[in-house]
């Protein structure tokens, strides 16, 4: 008996000096990056090609603007405005349907292949002919794979014209230049990977342009040239030393998918990482309290909103629509919910975009609501459902709406989903109200107001699905107006049109804007130059260095 | 006489055995069609356009519908399912559309990532549970037992998002005996090559010590954080067969005979608690081996848990089929592997 106690002490005993060698042996130095190599913690799951003609998802956007160039660029400084990329100058005719743009000199890939205007004709036509997501950007402009090589074309090496079919405002036709499919790939490099395909009614080419290639490969001219790309795992750049212009300070800059919030915290404080890109606001407020760390954000192009489906007729209810504007906490989801990583913004177009207005009418006003329900025949209120899917900050959002619409009598049920899923029955118009956010798909006011406030076929087999037609708002009018904004070229005009388009939306639309995305990111305090640009693809790192 | 008796023996157990064999391929292919059919029918009916994870929000029409024909997803559901079958008996899975590679090339690369982790905690579960449940067993109403009882109730009861949370802050952040999340340091992923996808036995394959310093380093929380949820369950399993056997009458006669009661308990006891403990064991591990999402999320582990649930939710049905017939066969292999170990352990298993 004696001796099984001992030894039963003596077993656990050593299991437990086992365990704790584990640690002990574990026991790492103290934490730090490589000094070349600016690592950052990121949620990157979203990313599923790294081809510039088919990527259009943000963590790629920042990716590709890192990497690769445009003819022209969004001025970081004032982004209503455009600068030269690869192109030195540019010229628009007389009537307003050719633009010819002229190259830099002397200008490389980071394969060495010098750029030409025969790689922007050829950039221009996969994009067309591929026909992948954010292949519109540039097919708007009256582009199909039968006139793409007539309407983008190199007239000479450093050369290139490119034919619209309408007298667009000239500012519309050069910020969707800026975009990131509108990148130019390096053609020599790209045709070499080109994979051959049997040509189909969907498909009527013989070849890939090297698109299988290029989803997990690199053909740009940025500062950094993507190096490598393991889906949910990391993204190395490494510096491109044929970069024309400045070189990038860092040799490298890795980003490590981690999702928590939490876990990206811990290791900022511990030094694991250099940044942290998913800070929620509990922990963006430990980060901005700690000395040896600093945060940082920028106001985005994404705006959050609620939407009423017109088919629902007591939502369809003009008298509705508006007083559900006065039934959010605009105040307090401001200094909670949304702190730090938003700002109350009720019109659809976000600060920073030309013509954007920054007005908030709206406030918080239980009394005014019930006056207005009352006016609907709704004083005892009614029942609604809500799809919300289940991340923050929507979720508090929800919640907060659904409290306060429980104050003017309306009983509100929410539907928790994935995002995915909630997406799926919002696409397909079986919602009563969803809360979504909404990012610009191209800096240039177009953008949001195509899918405002234009819907040019209110039919459930229309094939243009604008968040208008989502809901069921039938604005044959608006949408008019929408489409002649594009033919303005006047500039200061053309800001005007979008400012009552604004206005519009504020008074009458189905759709609750409450919010614009601000973006943060926690930083070692050794970090120096790091800057969130305006948009996601201006993200850039060339100018980060560390002490 | 004998000798040929005994050959006919021999033939007739050999026969059974091709027999038994037979069967045994017969029940996993059927295990697998149904696996696969189960799975494939959820993915079609879970209210998510598969199209959406590829295409994105802001896709036309008409870019949404070519890649629909692309993916097949306008043939009826049972050519669908007929396509799939004949694929993965050639050995093709498809690709994952969220990663772009084939959905092979991906397991091979998140599988051995939850396999490495899922050994560890094992190990630590099984070296650790084990002793503690006998102890717990041998001193039943003790303050020793009253310990192992609240030990293993947090293990079960508590969220392992939490205590892993917890674990990082205490261990990682504030003590700094571990390494963080992932499996290792940015430094060493251009200077270390994985051969086998296991980092550690790479490492050591390698000679490389600093970079299995540095894995250990990252690996030892997760590891034991598994451990211990896995120590929870094996300590109270092995508590209640130490105290069933040892109410039996063998024990009695055991110690009438005067044997120590090391040996009673050790060899004679745990010997025969020793069966249905490898079930245990072995379905524990396999619960780990299917990947633990939420400790996979908290590491930033990249593993299968978290490769499958991130498929599901995207509808990235190629991966989630691919995920389901490694889980399958991890289940159908483990079974296997524990009906083996029952013949050693079991004399009497052995004799039919």
């Amino acid at each position: 008996m004696m001796m099984g106690k001992i030894n039963g002490h003596l077993r656990l005993m050593l299991a437990g000096a086992a365990v704790s060698a584990l640690f002990l042996a574990a026991s790492p130095a103290l934490a730090e990056t490589p000094a070349d190599t600016l690592v950052q913690a990121w949620a990157i799951d979203d990313i599923i090609t790294m081809d510039p003609g088919e990527a259009f998802e943000i963590s790629t956007g920042e990716i590709t603007g890192n990497t690769y160039d445009m003819l022209v660029r969004l001025d970081i400084n004032d982004t209503t405005k455009v600068v030269g990329g690869i192109a030195e100058s540019w010229e628009v005719s007389e009537d307003g349907l050719t633009y010819t743009f002229k190259l830099k000199p002397g200008l490389t890939f980071a394969s060495g292949n010098p750029i030409t205007a025969e790689d922007v004709a050829w950039s221009f036509e996969r994009v067309v002919k591929l026909n992948k997501s954010p292949a519109f950007i540039i097919q708007q402009f009256g582009l199909t794979g039968d006139n793409v090589m007539e309407k983008a074309k190199a007239v000479d090496p450093m050369t290139f014209v490119f034919t619209v079919d309408k007298p667009y405002a000239p500012s519309f036709v050069l910020n969707c230049l800026t975009a990131t499919v509108a990148s130019v790939v390096d053609s020599k490099l790209v045709k070499e990977h080109a994979a051959v395909v049997t040509a189909s009614a969907d498909y009527k080419y013989d070849n890939d342009f090297g698109n299988d290639w290029l989803k997990t490969n690199y053909a740009g001219s940025g500062p950094y040239s993507m190096r490598d790309w393991r889906a949910n795992e990391l993204v190395v750049l490494e510096r491109n030393d044929n970069y024309y212009g400045e070189k990038a300070k860092l040799q490298r800059v890795i980003y490590r998918h981690v999702k928590e919030s939490a876990t990206q915290r811990l290791m900022l404080e511990t030094g694991d990482i250099d940044v942290a890109r998913n800070l929620e606001p509990g922990d963006l407020d430990a980060v901005s309290a700690n000395a040896d760390l600093t945060t940082t954000g920028a106001p985005k192009g994404t705006i959050y909103y609620i939407s009423l489906n017109q088919k629902n007729p007591n939502l369809a209810k003009p008298e509705v629509r508006e007083a559900f504007k006065y039934l959010v906490n605009y105040d307090a989801i401001g200094e909670t919910l949304i702190k730090g990583i938003g700002e109350i913004h009720q019109t659809f177009l976000p600060k920073g975009v030309l013509g954007a207005i920054d007005e908030n009418p709206y406030t918080f006003d239980v009394a005014k609501a019930k006056e207005l329900l009352e006016k609907a025949g709704l004083k005892d209120g009614f029942t609604v459902t809500m799809d919300v899917r289940n991340t923050q900050p929507v979720t508090g959002i929800a919640e907060s709406f659904q409290q306060s619409l429980s104050q003017a009598g309306v009983k509100m049920d929410i539907i928790p989903g994935d995002g995915k899923q909630t997406l799926t029955k919002y696409r397909a118009r079986n919602h009563d109200m969803y809360i979504g956010q909404w990012g610009v798909d191209y800096w240039d006011p177009h953008s949001n107001a195509e899918t405002f406030t234009s819907n040019p076929n209110n039919a459930d087999d229309s094939t243009t699905k604008t968040l208008a037609w989502r809901n069921a708002w039938d604005v044959p009018e608006l949408t008019a107006e929408t489409n002649a904004a594009l033919l303005e070229r006047d500039n200061a005009k053309r800001a005007e049109i979008y400012a009552k388009l604004q206005k519009a939306v504020l008074e009458t639309s189905p759709f609750v804007i409450i919010f614009q995305q601000n973006e943060v990111a926690g930083l070692r305090k050794a970090v120096d130059g790091y800057k969130l640009g305006p948009t996601f693809d201006t993200n850039f790192v060339a100018n980060v260095s560390k002490d | 006489m004998i000798d040929s008796g005994a050959i006919r023996k021999k033939s007739a157990s050999a026969s059974a055995l091709a027999l038994g064999f037979a069967r045994f391929l017969f029940i996993v292919a059927i295990t697998y069609l149904g696996l696969l059919a189960v799975t494939f029918f959820i993915g079609r009916v879970i209210p998510i356009d598969p199209v959406l994870a590829i295409v994105g929000d802001r896709a036309p029409a008409s870019v949404v519908a070519q890649t629909r024909e692309e993916l097949g997803l306008n043939l009826p559901y049972y050519q669908q399912f007929l396509l799939y079958v004949k694929g993965a008996l050639h050995g093709d899975f498809g690709r994952s559309v969220l990663t772009t590679n084939p959905v092979m090339t991906d397991i091979r690369r998140v599988f051995p990532a939850t396999v490495e982790l899922a050994t560890l905690g094992t190990l630590i579960g099984a070296l650790v549970g084990v002793p503690l449940g006998v102890l717990a067993a041998v001193k039943r109403g003790s303050l020793v037992d009253q310990i192992v009882r609240i030990v293993g109730l947090i293990g079960y009861s508590v969220p392992i998002f939490w205590l892993g949370l917890l674990a990082l802050l205490v261990f990682y952040a504030k003590l700094r005996w571990t390494a963080g999340p992932g499996r290792m340091d940015v430094v060493f992923e251009y200077t270390f090559t994985p051969i086998t996808g296991f980092y550690l036995l790479d490492a050591v394959l390698q000679r490389e010590w600093p970079a299995f310093r540095d894995i250990f380093a990252h690996i030892a929380l997760p590891a034991s954080l598994l451990g211990y949820f896995s120590l929870a369950y094996i300590s109270r399993m092995t508590r209640s067969f130490m105290l069933n056997e040892l109410a039996q009458e063998y024990i009695v006669a055991a110690r009438a005979k005067g044997l120590s009661e090391t040996r009673i308990i050790w060899r004679h006891a745990l010997r025969n608690a020793a069966v249905p403990l490898v079930t245990v064991i072995a379905l524990s591990y396999a619960g780990l081996l299917e990947g633990s999402v939420l400790t996979e999320t908290v590491f930033a582990w990249p593993g299968l848990g978290l490769y499958i649930t991130n498929s599901l939710q995207n509808a990235d049905m190629n991966a989630v089929l691919g995920g389901t017939i490694i889980i399958g066969s991890v289940f159908i292999g483990i079974n296997l592997l524990s009906d083996l170990l029952y013949n050693t352990l079991d004399p009497r298993t052995r004799a039919r």
